[in-house]
């Protein structure tokens, strides 16, 4: 018994990453993406008629990665045009700060928009109620993921409660069926002030490929403020990571 | 007259025309006395709107023969008699009951449990509301009800449970779902863009994005006359196969999690974390989004990837095993999860279990193995692994070895492909067959996935229906826990593991 625990012990060794600052993805992940213009537009209109969310503007050429599902079906329509790289690091403060512009070369992550508040009093210890409305079960498990035995978000004070009570701030997932507004509605306010919100995932941001679903009531978003933004499906536990990380930091 | 058009998994879409309409009361009186064989279970049953008024489809699989029974009916739509319930028979027909008298207000006479299954928003009643679930109460002065969601304490999806108890000892529990409706299977027929019906395939249930993309990608197939080479028909199962794996090693370190044995759970969750970021290199994506595709593949295996998939899967299955062998030893675990939560074999089957749990309730339910497809048709003879105690030890036990069962198919399919570049690209366009139906059945690791679909004179999707495990299970977790500690509710949870989004669609 003794000896097969010891066993497992020996083969795992140290599992946790370092440095959560300091990760680099493997190539295939698909995180910014750098748009470049071209004399023709032929690419860049057939990558915009296919993407499911409409997240491409062709003129001037924008990519919304609040819309973004991140499929990589546009970069191989539009090649020239579109290239996923493989920065996580994709956290905006602002909603208009996530579309993304013709050279632009790093996400947007604007300082100023932050509230001081933030650092003050969440800068130590911070602890969320997350709260999934239509999600689709991979996101809740990056979101559960940031706190495992490799990414150990929890060694910076960060961490998920079960009680709005406990919490500090919302951590909003899915496109908000209708079926769910009302208790979203409640748990926020079960949250004392000051609180943060922090809407995780495309689908949370814009509805993604259910902004236009009946069964989806989205007013939650212009209601109330919110404080973080972070793109993907699911969003990276990375990026997950990062943008609580600067949302935390002392100015 | 037949009853029944006989077809299988791996024929093309079936022409509406074929299919025949039969009298109601003839089929009745045929499931009546067809369902007492547990070789027959239902793998869809839903009804559309038609010129004059609402046609059903029936799909019945034969475990036995591999054939899979498709017929239709057309009540008259004004008649106000309603239908004889088959679920008062056979309950593993209740979900299918349940969403046709939400949807459209039929009548199903004598349905015992005629309840709402899933608040869509185009439900005949617009008076019933999540609030207003008329959930099942017993007077008594013993007795108190536990209310738990829709919001639970972790990081999961919602739900609402209701358990009747007795002290410590739950008599009834109840799960009101709903929650996640989003409105999948209309959003599948909004346009005919089919990138983004594949995304939406993907979106139904995160954690089985491969499996339901799979059975979105063969039922497109189908329709569009088209057999996958056998390149990509392999990647497709290793790609599945890496989902079972990775989801069943999550599920072990889950249970592990809920009586505190953190060893298992730290050594499970860096499993997991391996066997899924074995995903993303091979695809870009944890989950293997992007990866499964209409008519062809964006992600074609190099020979770089193969020898990275083999080595991990060879190292996590190496691991998983110290594991699997210590927890077998593990008195304190064991103590727990044996004789906890049963759902015997009977049960299972009216109840219309299927999966991994009812291969742990030992019901043999493996689309792999029953229904196979693809490269398990032809080239992989699965062999289903199935457990007798019925409790959550054997839900645990069943996953022990199909992580290694998994694991030995990845070698075996791996170790001697060279692939070729015969994979194609993906397809969004290519013209479907019109006034037909189309099916695919998968195994994901939960279970059987069954998507189907219908298409117009144009060889548009019309009607697109999506059945997950989780539709059928639900009721075996509400089955296991009676009589239980409400303490143990967590584990008998864990142990199915089932799926909100996928259920509320
Ligand atoms: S990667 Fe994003 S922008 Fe491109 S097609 Fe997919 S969803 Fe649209």
């Amino acid at each position: 018994m003794l000896f097969g625990k010891a066993k497992i012990l020996r083969s795992h060794g140290w599992q946790y990453i370092p440095d959560l600052k300091n990760v680099t993805l493997t190539e295939e992940f698909r995180g910014f993406p750098l748009l470049s213009d071209t004399d023709t537009k032929d690419d860049i209109e057939r990558a915009a008629a296919i993407c499911p969310t409409g997240a491409i503007s062709t003129s001037p050429l924008t990519l919304d990665m609040g819309k973004c599902l991140f499929c990589g079906e546009c970069a191989r329509c539009a090649p020239r045009n579109i290239r996923f790289t493989n920065n996580y690091r994709l956290a905006a403060t602002r909603r208009e700060d996530l579309i993304v512009e013709v050279g632009q070369t790093e996400p947007k992550f604007d300082r100023e928009a932050v509230r001081p508040e933030i650092a003050k009093y969440f800068g130590k210890a911070l602890q969320l109620r997350e709260v999934s409305a239509g999600g689709d079960a991979s996101i809740e498990m990056e979101l559960g993921a940031t706190g495992n035995v490799n990414f150990d978000f929890g060694r910076y004070g960060v961490g998920f409660t079960a009680s709005p009570r406990h919490a500090d701030g919302l951590v909003l997932t899915g496109p908000i069926s209708r079926n769910m507004a009302e208790a979203l509605d409640i748990c926020y306010h079960a949250i004392a002030e000051p609180k943060i919100v922090v809407v995780c995932g495309s689908e949370a941001i814009s509805g993604g490929l259910y902004a236009e679903s009946p069964a989806v009531e989205r007013s939650f978003i212009t209601k109330y403020k919110v404080d973080l933004w972070l793109p993907g499906a699911p969003t990276h536990p990375l990026c997950f990571i990062d943008g609580i990380t600067r949302l935390r930091e002392k100015r | 007259m037949e009853l029944y058009l006989k077809t299988n998994n791996t024929a093309s879409a079936v022409a509406l025309a074929d299919i025949p309409q039969v009298d109601y009361e003839a089929l009745y009186a045929d499931l009546a006395e067809r369902m007492n064989d547990s070789r027959y279970h239902v793998a869809h049953y839903f009804a559309t709107e038609v010129e004059a008024g609402l046609r059903f489809y029936l799909l019945l699989l034969d475990d036995t023969s591999a054939e899979v029974l498709i017929t239709s009916f057309q009540p008259d739509y004004y008649s106000e008699e309603g239908l004889s319930s088959l679920t008062a028979l056979h309950p593993a027909f209740h979900p299918f009951e349940r969403e046709m008298h939400e949807l459209y207000g039929i009548h199903f006479n004598h349905h015992p449990w005629l309840k709402p299954l899933r608040f869509p928003h185009d439900r005949r009643d617009k008076n019933s509301t999540m609030d207003s679930y008329p959930f099942y109460s017993i007077e008594g002065d013993e007795l108190h009800e536990v209310n738990v969601g829709p919001i639970h304490a972790g990081i999961i999806e919602p739900g609402a449970f209701r358990f009747i108890c007795n002290g410590e000892q739950v008599l009834h529990l109840e799960i009101a779902l709903g929650y996640q409706h989003r409105g999948v299977e209309s959003e599948m027929v909004r346009n005919q863009n089919r990138l983004r019906q594949t995304l939406i395939a993907e979106s139904i249930a995160g954690d089985s994005a491969i499996a339901h993309t799979t059975a979105y990608a063969e039922l497109i197939e189908k329709l569009a006359e088209y057999k996958p080479d056998m390149d990509l028909a392999r990647e497709r199962v290793v790609a599945i196969e890496l989902e079972r794996i990775a989801m069943h090693i999550a599920d072990t370190g889950a249970l592990a999690t809920d009586i505190g044995f953190q060893l298992y759970q730290v050594a499970c969750e860096a499993l997991r974390t391996m066997t899924i970021n074995t995903t993303q290199a091979w695809c870009g994506n944890r989950f293997g989004k992007s990866l499964i595709r209409p008519l062809g593949s964006n992600h074609p295996l190099t020979a770089e990837k193969i020898e990275l998939i083999r080595r991990n899967v060879k190292e996590i299955r190496r691991r998983y095993n110290e594991v699997r062998c210590d927890i077998l030893e593990a008195p304190t675990l064991l103590a727990r999860f044996e004789q906890c939560g049963l759902v015997p074999t009977h049960e299972m089957q009216r109840i219309g279990g299927v999966g991994m749990a009812a291969r742990s309730s030992n019901l043999l339910r493996d689309i792999r193995a029953t229904h196979p497809s693809g490269y398990y048709a032809t080239e992989l003879h699965h062999t289903p692994i199935t457990k007798r105690d019925c409790d959550v030890m054997s839900r645990l036990a069943t996953r022990l070895d199909e992580v290694l069962q998994s694991a030995d198919y990845i070698e075996q399919i791996l170790a001697d492909y060279h692939p070729t570049d015969n994979i194609a690209k993906p397809d969004y366009a290519a013209p479907l067959r019109g006034e037909a139906l189309s099916f695919a059945l998968v195994e994901g690791w939960r279970g059987e996935i069954c998507h189907v679909a219908l298409t117009d004179s144009c060889g548009n999707i019309t009607k697109y229906k999506v059945k997950d495990p989780s539709v059928h299970n639900w009721l075996a977790l509400a089955i296991a826990v009676r009589s239980e500690g409400i303490s143990d509710f967590p584990i008998n949870n864990k142990s199915f593991n089932l799926s909100y989004c996928g259920h509320d669609l």
